[in-house]
């Protein structure tokens, strides 16, 4: 090694880093790593849409039903297509958490002055960043297949909005596994588990239109059924506030009670100050 | 002899630790970690590194070392115990700790897809540095590494080497008091060991760094430390300075294989420059006394005696020698047992380097 005159030790000030360039640069580490993954953001936008456009063919006699929400399947199918994408971007977020603590990279952050919640937040601040992406596509997909936002630009907003709640919700869920499993192998189990959770809820028909008991005592237990209806919202209706609520609220509820979780969790794996 | 010995380094030891405990060394009392089932990683460790000092922590795998490190860099809460790193007790006060110490760890945690300077750049943000003050320091510890001509690639491509020497630029960012190196130069070749030891000793002699370091290699610690403490099953077997260890077990041993008729006599002569022992094999081996045989009067008294010697070497004592005196048994064979078991071997035990060669191969310790 080549000999570079330094200065001695204690010459640097024992300052508290700050926390907002902290966040910046674990954000955006978080950010390029879903960028240079090349799948992370592929698989969210490509494949939900795929289904989008097997789902509208598949769905289309059902456009007769007596009580359909519309006269445009997209602007019905395209509620799934927007779970879809975060489900897909959440897992990939939580599997590049299990991978940091797998790898032991965690522990190298955690051994800096640094906040377990400022590295749980930038974590999901670049899957936030996806879901906004995943919706600007989306949105101009549900266009192309003939559907409108119906609520505006306002609607737009809260589309978009909701995307990045959604995907956080999801990445939530991941990340808690993550932290308590420390195996990425876990995280991804969850795909198949998460999939099957969604189809278990209106996002093929309207609650009110499940003949099926049992399915639609489950799909109305199963908080996205509210996720899809907030979407719907801003596509078939005009924005309904409650329904638009309801779905961010459970969002915001998975993700307020999963991330407490993983911020103990995450805390275990260090000596807290 | 050894309890003596113990207890001579014990009281030294008062005087390290008032300086230890000071300023940014560190300091350890009765440390204790217990896992479900009462199995204790490490069983009541004392010890203190002064500014400037390398400390190694000497023992086979599974001995305790790492989770020794853990506790004082305040990744794992002691069960017992009280330890201060850099002036800061390391249960009350973690964070003041973190900001004060340098560690790198036994798995060299990198992210694949950044690079050396995104690793640098990240590192001095999490320590409070930014702006140009960041852009100087990252340049000046990847210079000092050689990684310059590399900086720009994806941590994924670089040697086994390159990533060691990279864990180690990131530890230093905020010129830590003290510096954290678990098994160091595991798995690495002859120069990039070489590398990380020159760097080790200019951080403690120019920097005044207080380095800990653990190590399964016994030239490493030999070479390297200041002080070394010998640690096994959880607690600390023998400490002191590697040439003071080796001299508590007495000096150079010669291991004599004579005709086959002339074992008895080869023994009986040897006995005259100190403790000698025959073996089932022919083998006479003679630990010589301090008092200072030399080797050329052995050399003529078995000529004198007629002896027809066969091969005559000579075995200076090794730390290995020490961890036999202390346990009965030798760390090679603890880490072949490993092996052997099956058990958690590191990829220093199983990667082909000339450390592992160098410091395993030869003759066991002698009786």
């Amino acid at each position: 090694m080549s000999a570079v005159a330094v200065p001695t030790p204690g010459a640097l000030p024992r300052r508290r880093p700050a926390r907002l360039a902290q966040f910046r640069d674990l954000a955006m580490r978080a950010i390029r790593s879903t960028a240079r993954g090349g799948d992370a953001l592929i698989l969210p936008i490509v494949f939900p849409l795929i289904i989008l456009a097997i789902n509208v063919k598949a769905l289309h006699a059902i456009l007769g039903v007596p009580g359909f929400p519309t006269k445009n399947v997209t602007s019905f199918a395209i509620a799934l297509t927007f779970l879809q994408g975060a489900l897909f971007s959440g897992i990939a977020c939580a599997s590049r958490m299990a991978a940091d603590i797998e790898s032991g990279f965690i522990k190298r952050i955690a051994l800096a002055p640094v906040s377990m919640l400022t590295v749980l937040d930038a974590r999901l601040a670049g899957v936030a960043l996806a879901g906004a992406v995943e919706a600007v596509f989306f949105i101009a997909a549900a266009r192309v297949g003939g559907a409108h936002v119906a609520a505006g630009v306002g609607g737009v907003i809260a589309l978009i909005a909701l995307s990045i709640l959604f995907n956080m919700a999801f990445a939530g869920v991941g990340i808690l596994l993550a932290v308590r499993t420390r195996s990425g192998e876990a995280v991804q189990s969850l795909f198949p588990i998460f999939f099957v959770f969604v189809m278990l809820s209106s996002a093929l028909m309207p609650l009110s239109l499940i003949d099926v008991t049992w399915f639609r005592d489950v799909a109305e237990a199963n908080p996205a059924t509210y996720m899809l209806d907030a979407v719907r919202s801003l596509f078939i209706g005009d924005g309904d506030l409650g329904e638009l609520a309801l779905g961010a609220g459970v969002a915001a509820a998975v993700l307020l009670l999963t991330s407490a979780l993983s911020l103990k969790g995450m805390r275990r794996m260090v000596v807290t100050p | 002899m050894y309890e003596t010995s113990v207890m001579a380094s014990a009281e030294a030891n008062v005087t390290h630790s008032q300086e230890a405990a000071g300023s940014g060394g560190i300091v350890a009392s009765g440390l204790v970690k217990e896992y479900q089932g009462a199995i204790k990683a490490v069983n009541g460790i004392d010890l203190e590194v002064r500014p400037g000092e390398i400390f190694g922590l000497l023992g086979p795998n599974g001995s305790g070392k790492t989770t020794t490190v853990e506790m004082l860099v305040t990744l794992l809460p002691p069960t017992s115990g009280q330890a201060s790193v850099a002036g800061h007790d390391v249960i009350a006060e973690p964070g003041e700790v973190r900001m004060r110490i340098g560690v790198a760890l036994q798995e060299v945690a990198l992210d694949p897809l950044m690079s050396a300077w995104d690793h640098m750049r990240l590192q001095c943000t999490l320590h409070g540095l930014d702006g140009k003050e960041a852009k100087a320091r990252a340049r000046d510890l990847i210079a000092r590494v050689d990684l310059l001509e590399a900086a720009d690639r994806r941590t994924r491509t670089y040697s086994g080497g390159m990533r060691r020497r990279l864990d180690l630029a990131l530890a230093l960012v905020h010129r830590p008091e003290v510096l954290f190196l678990d098994e160091p130069t595991t798995g690495l070749d002859p120069h990039s060991r070489a590398a990380i030891w020159e760097e080790v000793r200019r951080l403690a002699k120019q920097e005044d760094v207080a380095i800990f370091l653990t190590t399964q290699y016994l030239e490493e610690a030999d070479e390297l430390a200041d002080r070394v403490a010998i640690v096994d099953h959880g607690h600390i077997v023998a400490q002191g300075s590697p040439r003071e260890l080796k001299e508590r077990i007495g000096d150079r041993s010669i291991i004599v294989k004579p005709g086959a008729a002339d074992a008895p006599e080869a023994t009986r002569v040897l006995s005259a420059f100190g403790d000698t022992r025959g073996s089932a094999d022919g083998v006479v081996r003679c630990r010589l006394a301090h008092d200072g045989a030399d080797l050329a009067s052995v050399v003529r008294a078995l000529d004198s005696a007629g002896i027809d010697v066969h091969s005559l070497d000579v075995h200076a004592p090794t730390l290995d020698d020490v961890f036999f005196a202390e346990t009965g048994r030798t760390l090679r064979a603890e880490d072949e047992a490993m092996t052997a078991d099956g058990g958690a071997t590191s990829a220093g035990s199983s990667a082909p380097s000339a450390e592992s060669h160098s410091a395993r191969v030869g003759e066991g310790p002698p009786r």
